[in-house]
């Protein structure tokens, strides 16, 4: 495992440990929500019936919400070295941004965002009493960005939206660019093919 | 000339079209190992064999009724859907969820009809039958 290959970026060093302990989400439209869901028909009320996409963002908020306590369980296991924990504070606080938007615009279109789970249910559910080193936690990291990817491509057709299609998209980025990462700490190979992802 | 001879005609191609549709069977060629790549790599954000997450505990779908798992929040939509998960219920759930069930949450589709083949073959090898 090469993790010289997980740069120490500054803005992580800025979050810092104490990021991992914020908690709440944001009940109003954010500056990354603002830019993040610019031009979006439904959010803005002109896009007729948006009872679907609210749906699909729930769903895609339920997954952030696993995503950030995945990357709490990590960093509160004591099986990352310094510089490991401080990306995984970077990455924490992206899904962080992502919940945040998610939540403020289930909001405005009228949806009750779903409410995180309880610690204990995602320690169940992620199988984290099977982490036994940076290994095993950089590995579950990797496997749920690539899923969470995925899962972001997956539901772009059923956007009524196309705005929100546009969204999805740009957070399926954002996990690709975790997994990038991640692998590359893991030291496994790029994909030898292009369009892996999604489809 | 009497027109009950094509009604029957109709009313035998219709029950014919109906139960293809009804009882698809596998394809012959899906791949339960393929399938367990795709799976891995596509429905892993969501959901795993045997935890229930954002999305179900998948180990035991094939032959379940829908939105039966215990401990899972489903939508009042899947709730109610008299469904049993065979190939070919997963099939038109993979390739469009909204389309069987309106109302549901996942609309997560699987455009081509090769990988929806070999999900649901290794869903169906995970599941014992």
């Amino acid at each position: 495992m090469d993790t010289s290959t997980l740069l120490r970026p500054a803005s992580a060093i800025a979050v810092g440990r104490r990021g991992f302990l914020r908690t709440g989400a944001a009940t109003t439209l954010s500056a990354t929500a603002i830019a993040l869901l610019a031009g979006c028909e439904s959010v803005a009320g002109t896009g007729g019936d948006p009872g679907n996409d609210v749906a699909i963002l729930n769903v895609a908020l339920g997954l952030e919400h696993e995503a950030i306590n995945a990357y709490q369980i990590g960093a509160e296991s004591g099986l990352l070295q310094p510089a490991v924990l401080n990306v995984a504070v970077l990455f924490q606080s992206h899904h962080k941004e992502h919940r945040d938007a998610l939540t403020a615009t289930i909001r405005k279109m009228g949806g009750k965002p779903v409410a995180e789970k309880g610690k204990a249910d995602y320690v169940t559910a992620l199988n984290a009493s099977s982490l036994r080193g940076q290994g095993d936690v950089l590995k579950l990291a990797a496997r749920l960005e690539r899923g969470a990817a995925n899962a972001y491509l997956g539901v772009i057709p059923s956007f009524r939206d196309k705005a929100l299609a546009q969204v999805a998209a740009r957070l399926a980025a954002d996990e690709t660019m975790h997994w990038t990462a991640l692998a590359g700490a893991l030291s496994e190979p790029l994909p030898g093919k292009a369009l892996g992802f999604g489809a | 000339m009497s027109k009950e001879p094509y009604r029957r005609s109709f009313a035998a191609l219709a029950a014919i079209l109906a139960a293809g549709v009804a009882s698809a069977p596998a394809r012959a060629d899906a791949d339960p190992e393929r399938g367990a790549r795709l799976y891995e790599s596509r429905c892993i954000g969501c959901h795993s064999l045997d935890a229930n997450r954002v999305g179900p505990r998948h180990r035991g779908v094939y032959g379940r009724r829908a939105g039966s798992v215990p401990g899972f929040d489903y939508s009042p939509a899947l709730k109610k859907a008299a469904i049993v998960w065979d190939a070919a219920a997963l099939d038109r759930w993979l390739a469009n969820p909204q389309s069987l069930i309106p109302g549901q949450r996942m609309n997560f589709r699987v455009t081509a009809e090769r990988d929806r083949a070999d999900i649901i073959a290794f869903l169906k090898r995970e599941s014992g039958k």
